[in-house]
């Protein structure tokens, strides 16, 4: 018997890894847990509490305004405006609603934290040679991994439910910020960081400065793939009990009903289009401002 | 005590400069240092002091370390080895913190592609400098708005960089440097970019703030137009070494050598060359409160049938003919104040050349030499001055044809 017959234990070293982390920072996963399923529950009853009506109203409204703020009263994305506002009736009429909302609130909450953990990251990377060395292999390694794999680590440490399903999203949708984030501060040209350091500026001053205002454009690049992953994910956490759009088509999957499946699936690209669409504005906005 | 003083200043790219520096104490040039060590010699031994107010240019070819030199200065590259002084103080020596404090106060750098900062607006880029010494908005402002109106661009204070062009960009780099009031403007091939005749602007203009705002500027240029009509003084830089150092007229009229005559080759020298170069002494002059006689006496031992006249103090009073003079010793007059031609062309010794032909008129008289105090430092005859183009021709048209060279001077005027 050869020795390459002697399988590694690899994946047992990582259960038990994972068990390890799970005993070890129950209290603290747990803790985190509660916390943010009480948000995000709290999120979406106050969204079910609105009237659908009022609530496309002011979607299509917001759609309509993002990236025009500075531009008049009556400038905006027509287009983007009646398409959310006849999309999200559409949803409704398909009686998608609820899962729609549960859907996006957990797209929100999963971004926000991406971004949070992902934008001190991107700035670590850009700004030290050793961290880029280190972060940017690990989003090879974190963008190649099947999606469905996170979900497994994310249940012991969360239990089954919305938050192990934003676990999972986060780390699956983190990578684009981080490398955007990266690219956009290591794109701003030598000449200005040489300028900005002429002047006597400080580390600190020239990153908040110069290298992340100017950064901002390609950060929200990144940004909104990050969201568009989310959505993705969202979708395929229904495995481990997300609620929303993507549980419809987990249950359309099961009862093989074809039907229900591609309405289910209009709905979750409808909401792509939306989120895509504003999120892109935002990145340009600053572009467009003067 | 110089406001810069540069001593034994040299820059090795690469990670192990000492081999290298050891290579160059041995004699080598650049490129024999890079093919043994693989590292560049930017710099070597460079030396050099700038008075407070003065202009100084440095020149030279591309590569020749021109860029490296000026960020030196203030340490955008580390210098290898050798001192950087400014007022006395070794800015090679400071700390982190130090350096900072000198960047923000001392220095203001003005870039050849202007570096202005795209997502700012003209005057927060021109703010820039005061806003990260931590001045409060109102007195920033007000200070930005004060450097704007010194490049006469307030009326942009709101727009953003890509709306303006060229040449109001280098403005506002310029207002930008000048901005927190610093002594020494450092400006990298500023005007380089800029079109021929706003670049002629741009000149005066940064000579005209020069003269109110007496600051002590190191500008760079590999352009000669440029660094003859901006530069007090001009250093030229080859395969980083200084080659000369001098005045204007010095690097014109006695080039170093065949690296500096390939730089003057082709400038327009009629233009450049002043009164200085075509000067010669007077060969003899009269006192005023001399006699006719004496007069005519020094003019016969000189073969001069006509001599200028001035006091004691060498201060021009005017011309004298030799006939006039005749006349008037035999009617027997003693002064000759009377006998004077008075309305002689005078310069000063920094006239450019081309000036002073429309000067000679059917007289041929000899155009004065004076100085601030009117007192004389030679004449320009028609002679020397033809001597002088001709020469200049020469220099121009690389030694080549100086044949051709003469009667064309010649045939000017
Ligand atoms: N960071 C660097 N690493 C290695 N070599 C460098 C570096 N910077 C400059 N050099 C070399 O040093 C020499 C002088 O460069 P420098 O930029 O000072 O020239 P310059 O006179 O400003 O030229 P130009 O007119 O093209 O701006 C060149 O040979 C250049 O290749
Ligand atoms: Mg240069």
């Amino acid at each position: 018997m050869s020795f390459l017959d002697n399988k590694i234990p690899l994946g047992h070293w990582v259960e038990s890894g994972l068990d390890f982390l799970t005993e070890e920072y129950s209290s603290v996963t747990r803790t985190i847990s509660d916390v943010t399923e009480n948000a995000i529950f709290g999120l979406n009853d106050l969204l079910f509490d609105i009237r659908p009506e009022l609530l496309i109203v002011v979607f299509a409204l917001l759609a309509w305004k993002v990236g025009y703020w500075r531009k008049g009263l009556f400038a905006g994305n027509w287009r983007l405006g009646v398409f959310t506002a006849v999309g999200f009736a559409l949803i409704y009429n398909l009686g998608l609603w609820d899962s729609m909302l549960e859907s996006f609130t957990l797209v929100l909450f999963a971004t926000v934290v991406a971004v949070a953990l992902a934008v001190p990251l991107g700035i670590l990377a850009a700004l030290y040679e050793g961290m880029y060395r280190i972060i940017m292999p690990v989003l090879d390694f974190m963008q190649t991994m099947p999606a469905f794999v996170y979900l497994i680590p994310a249940i012991p440490f969360f239990g089954i439910g919305p938050v192990a399903a934003i676990f999972a999203t986060v780390i699956f949708s983190m990578p684009p910020a981080i490398r955007f984030t990266t690219l956009g501060i290591r794109q701003v040209p030598t000449q200005l960081i040489e300028a900005a350091d002429a002047f006597g500026s400080t580390k600190a001053q020239k990153l908040l400065k110069l290298q992340l205002p100017m950064a901002v454009p390609t950060m929200m690049a990144g940004i909104n793939q990050t969201i568009m992953l989310a959505l993705s994910m969202v979708v395929i956490a229904a495995m481990i009990g997300a609620d929303g759009l993507g549980g419809d088509v987990w249950k359309a999957i099961q009862r093989l009903q074809p039907g229900k499946g591609f309405e289910a699936g209009l709905a979750v690209v409808i909401l792509a289009m939306v989120l895509d669409r504003m999120t892109q504005k935002l990145g340009q906005a600053k572009r467009q401002s003067k | 005590m110089p406001k810069i003083r540069v001593r034994s200043l040299s820059k090795v790219f690469g990670n192990n400069p000492t081999p290298a520096l050891k290579l160059r104490d041995k004699g080598l040039k650049r490129p024999e240092i890079l093919e043994k060590t693989g590292m560049t010699l930017g710099l070597s031994k460079i030396e050099f002091d700038v008075n407070e107010g003065e202009l100084l240019v440095i020149m030279g070819l591309s590569g020749s370390g021109k860029s490296t030199l000026i960020r030196c200065l203030n340490r955008l590259i580390e210098p290898t080895e050798g001192s950087v002084e400014i007022n006395g103080q070794d800015i090679v020596k400071l700390d982190n913190k130090g350096l900072l404090r000198f960047r923000r106060e001392t220095f203001g750098m003005v870039f050849q592609h202007f570096a202005l900062f795209p997502h700012r607006t003209v005057l927060e880029n021109t703010e820039y400098g005061l806003e990260i010494q931590g001045v409060d908005k109102g007195s920033r402002a007000k200070k930005g708005l004060e450097a704007l109106q010194l490049v006469g661009l307030e009326e942009w204070a709101d727009a953003y960089p890509d709306q303006l062009s060229g040449g109001m960009q280098q403005r506002v780099g310029l207002s930008r440097a000048l901005a927190a009031d610093p002594d020494i403007l450092l400006m990298d091939e500023a005007f380089s970019a800029l079109d021929p005749l706003i670049r002629r602007d741009m000149q005066q203009e940064l000579l005209d703030l020069q003269t109110r705002m007496k600051k002590t500027v190191i500008f760079i240029t590999h352009d000669l137009d440029e660094a003859l009509n901006l530069g007090d003084r001009i250093i030229l830089l080859k395969d980083g070494e200084i080659v000369q150092e001098g005045s204007p007229e010095e690097i014109l009229t006695h080039p170093a050598n065949r690296y500096v005559e390939r730089f003057i080759e082709g400038v327009d020298m009629t233009r450049i060359l002043t009164a200085n170069a075509a000067m010669t002494p007077a060969r003899a002059i009269g006192y005023l409160n001399d006699g006719p006689r004496t007069v005519l006496h020094r003019m016969r031992e000189n073969g001069m049938d006509r001599m200028l006249i001035t006091t004691r103090e060498r201060k021009l009073c005017g011309l004298v003919e030799a006939d006039v003079l005749n006349e008037a010793v035999k009617r027997g007059d003693r002064r000759i104040q009377d006998l004077l031609i008075t309305d002689l062309h005078k310069v000063s010794e920094d006239e450019p050349l081309n000036n002073l032909f429309p000067l000679f008129d059917e007289r041929s008289y000899p155009i004065a030499v004076v100085d601030e105090q009117d007192r004389l430092k030679g004449v320009v005859v028609r002679g020397s001055l033809l001597a002088e183009l001709a020469q200049a021709a020469t220099v121009e048209s690389g030694q080549k044809d100086n044949k051709q060279a003469q009667p064309e001077g010649e045939h000017i005027v």
